[in-house]
């Protein structure tokens, strides 16, 4: 078994025509080619270099993650010492993505890392919570190198970020007691010591995923007598500083092989990560979209187990005479989650491709002067991903725990028992719609591309591509929703955009907009592959009826009405 | 090569996936059709490999240590070199000759210990304990006889290292037994020892193109553009020698060459066997002590048990 090889839509992917450009741009042209024992010297070289590490990431998946996996579940972590010792499992696939080298993949060659985009690097993700969402968090967290290579001085980058590659396990220590949605609040308090030249953390912290790791990156309030966001810097502690405490970790529903940790910072020594007071404002932002994108990955990959064993089972499971997947209602489910999985992946690669082409201009614009073009192009693609990763990690993660529970009902009364895999991954599903963001807050940060006409800008783009002929019909359909989709904007900005009202069917609004993007998504996708007809098809149909149902309770919708939701 | 380097050997071997057999396996006559069943690691060489990596594992920080992978075999083992390159070998060589075929065990292994010698100094030879398509287990042993060096056959476990000796445990039918011995030592490894690591990312773009000078030859005539192929490989190389497998022929180990091949080969075929297996003869026993008695005594007379 390999998760990567069985899975032909991440070669797919792989492939997308705008790889070309990110690719160029992420090794400058292949200038390291020469020098550089691990450098491709082209496009067609650096996609064979990712197939290939990406079949050891699904060799890995099935084959260790996979085995692992239920006995994780049931043994979780423990506190032993004031310190989180793994499940024997966790560790052993830490050890396994370790040796294999697959810590630091996106992280540049002279980090030791991989250099990859994130397109690949986000696909690895996926196939890894295929196999153990759980412990997707445990190697995912990986991406706060990411945070330490944009914002930190070279002398941090080149002590901490060659460790990531050795298996120094990472965490982003953000949420505090009275500190969770509303980050603005974190008390933490960070203090500077002119005497030992060095600052000092002091408080509490919780719900921390993989809360003992190695290098820790905390949220602090550097500014005595502050109370927002603007008091508030980041800190990188190292665990060799044995100055915090594991005083507890929580017994969770899902997930359970992922710590999450209440620690206590006694005193604790750190660096200062980039600028005071950019903590919040700055840099978390930045590592909250990138961990945005990573639940999205999560998401995709628990679906996809989710499907394909509900897939086998009801292949398998006979009644009435027939396997139950001939039954309608049985295989209308299997659909529409393999089309769900489809459109959600989609966008996943969508956000990926962008996140990519902004992050590497930035990067670049370290190196030289970035021309007018290319300056206007990293704008462009910083806005796209801002709008698309609320986008991705609200329909992902809603849909994975749409999947899960109908992966238990297509088991029928054997997907309740706990012999079965799929009711650990509905358990596991359920705080992908929660952390790094609730669902809820997805529609706060989405809701202003409504607003401000950003997706529509996004969606002429996608009218404009060519596509087949015979394909044009499926686009006018897509074109009928988006006269939809504006009269549903038009009717809620009469409440006034600052409004409760429009606050309340905000949702809708971005539900709306979030259909039409997947449609088209995934007509681009047919007209390249037509692997992607049946759920593009599948998709479009369910979308219109979506749409036209949000438009009929906007346009009923009344101010009035809210009193009748309050309590 | 310095001499107070320490040189580890691992002799795998590509063979037919026998464990994944169809019903193309065999031909008419008896024997494997090799072009129906995909070409493997011999899985017990792997894991001859990995404990070969673990001993190099314990001695790196202490001298320059290095593991070399022979295999002997048609211009696609080198398949073999490349994938222990990504696992953690430092390079390998393809004994390779039209010379070499029909060899039995005695002349394959007359072939391997003539390839080892010409390495000069080696500290360890490591073995799988038999290949997947034989199952002799000869080979091994008949290497280290040759070699006229000790050997430690089944190894499950290696227990401990040090640049003066190694300590292993041996699987044996009806125990373990601990050994420990000094180098030059041959070891063959039993099927029970750890598995080998995974492919290394890093390694794996660092090698993936390696591959040997036959390997470009063939490849070249099916493509078009051929002389450039080789030239460009040529000049990949010039830059990069590490990513040219090395090919020895017969010529290349200096060997008597009456011992190679068919000619070195005692082991003659007489005839082969296609056996179908039924279950046409069974036989009911009632639940009764004197019955299972009765059971017990046949399977021990005829050493089933």
């Amino acid at each position: 078994m390999n998760f990567y090889n069985d899975n032909k839509s991440l070669k797919f992917y792989l492939s997308h025509p705008v790889m070309d450009k990110i690719i160029k741009l992420k090794e400058r042209d292949f200038v390291d080619s020469d020098n550089d024992n691990l450098a491709p010297v082209d496009v067609e070289d650096a996609i064979d270099s990712y197939d290939k590490v990406l079949e050891i990431v699904g060799d890995l998946a099935a084959n260790v993650l996979e085995v692992n996996a239920e006995d994780v579940d049931h043994e979780g972590p423990q506190v032993v010492n004031n310190e989180i010792v793994y499940a024997k499992g966790t560790q052993k696939n830490h050890e396994a993505m370790r040796d294999a080298g697959l810590y630091g993949m996106s992280l540049p060659r002279k980090y030791k890392g991989l250099n990859f985009p994130y397109v690949p690097y986000v696909m690895a993700a996926e196939i890894v919570s295929r196999a153990d969402a759980g412990f997707a968090n445990i190697w995912g967290l990986q991406d706060c190198a990411e945070t330490i290579y944009e914002f930190a001085s070279e002398e941090i980058k080149e002590k901490y970020l060659p460790l990531i590659n050795e298996g120094f396990t990472c965490s982003m220590a953000l949420t505090e007691p009275d500190a969770g949605s509303d980050l603005q609040s974190v008390r933490l308090k960070a203090t500077y010591y002119d005497e030992h030249n060095c600052w000092r953390l002091n408080g509490v912290k919780r719900f921390i995923t993989n809360g003992d790791a190695d290098i820790q990156l905390v949220l602090a309030r550097s500014e005595e007598g502050t109370s927002d966001g603007r008091g508030l810097s980041y800190f990188l502690y190292d665990r060799r500083d044995n100055a915090v405490t594991v005083r507890r970790i929580e017994n969770k529903l899902g997930i359970k092989g992922s710590p999450t940790a209440e620690l206590v910072f006694n005193n604790a020594p750190a660096l200062l990560i980039g600028d005071r007071r950019m903590g919040l404002i700055k840099y978390v932002m930045s590592l909250m979209n990138g961990a945005r994108l990573g639940v999205g990955a999560q998401s995709v990959g628990l679906a996809e187990a989710a499907y394909r064993e509900a897939l086998e089972y009801a292949k398998q499971r006979e009644q009435f005479g027939k396997a139950i997947i001939r039954f309608p209602q049985v295989y209308e489910m299997l659909g529409m989650m393999r089309a769900k999985i489809d459109a959600t992946r989609s966008l996943l690669y969508e956000t990926s491709r962008f996140v990519d082409l902004y992050k590497t201009y930035d990067s670049i614009s370290k190196e030289r002067q970035l021309t007018a073009e290319e300056r206007q192009d990293m704008k462009y693609s910083q806005r796209c991903a801002d709008m698309m990763t609320p986008m991705l990690k609200l329909f992902s993660s809603e849909y994975a725990n749409q999947i899960a529970y109908d992966c238990i009902q297509v088991h029928g009364g054997s997907g309740f028992m706990k012999e079965y895999k799929c009711e650990r991954l509905y358990r596991d599903a359920r705080i992908l719609s929660i952390y790094e963001g609730t669902s809820q807050l997805q529609v706060v940060a989405a809701i202003r591309f409504v607003g401000n006409g950003a997706y529509l800008k996004r969606i002429e783009e996608y009218e404009a591509m060519p596509i087949a002929e015979e394909l044009m019909p499926l686009r006018q359909r897509i074109d009928k929703m988006k006269e939809s989709y504006l009269k549903i904007v038009e009717t809620a900005d009469k409440f006034g955009t600052s409004s409760e009202s429009y606050d309340f069917l905000a949702r809708r609004m971005v539900e709306a907009m979030g259909h039409i993007i997947m449609s088209h998504l995934l007509l681009q996708d047919a007209n390249r592959c037509n692997d992607f007809e049946k759920s593009c098809k599948l998709i479009i149909s369910s979308a219109e009826a979506e749409i036209a149902k949000i438009l009929t309770f906007v346009e009923n919708f009344k101010e009035e009405d809210l009193a009748l939701y309050n309590a | 090569m310095n001499n107070k380097d320490f040189k580890i050997v691992v002799l795998a071997k590509q063979v037919p996936d026998t464990h994944n057999v169809g019903k193309d396996a065999m031909k008419e006559d008896g024997t494997i059709n090799r072009a129906a069943l995909p070409a493997i690691f011999n899985p017990d060489d792997l894991k001859a490999l990995e404990m070969a990596l673990a001993c190099k594992d314990a001695l790196k920080d202490l001298m320059p240590v290095t593991v070399t992978v022979i295999t002997m075999g048609p211009s696609r083992a080198a398949d073999i070199i490349r994938e222990s390159m990504f696992r953690g070998a430092d390079n390998g060589i393809v004994v390779s000759d039209k010379r070499f075929a029909g060899s039995d065990t005695l002349a394959t292994s007359y072939a391997l210990s003539a390839a080892v010698k010409k390495l000069g100094k080696v500290d360890i030879v490591f073995s799988g304990r038999q290949a997947i398509d034989g199952d002799t287990a000869q080979v091994g042993p008949q290497v280290a006889e040759k070699l006229e060096i000790p050997q430690i056959t089944y190894a499950e476990e290696l227990v401990a290292m040090s640049e003066n000796e190694i300590v292993i445990k041996r699987r044996l039918d009806r125990g373990v037994e601990t050994v420990k011995t000094s180098f030059p030592v041959l070891i063959t490894v039993h099927g029970n020892a750890n598995d080998c690591r995974p492919r290394h990312a890093a390694r794996l773009l660092k090698n993936k193109k390696a591959c040997s000078l036959t390997e470009v030859k063939e490849s070249q005539q099916s493509t078009a553009n051929s002389q450039q192929f080789v030239e460009d490989m040529k000049a990949l190389w010039a830059k990069k020698p590490y990513l040219k497998i090395e090919e020895w022929t017969a010529d290349d180990i200096n060997p008597d060459f009456a011992r190679l091949g068919l000619s070195g080969s005692p082991t003659k075929v007489k005839s082969i066997e296609n056996v179908v297996l039924t279950s046409k003869e069974n036989k009911k026993i009632n639940n009764s002590e004197s019955e299972i008695n009765e059971l017990m005594k046949e399977l021990v007379t005829a050493h089933i048990i």
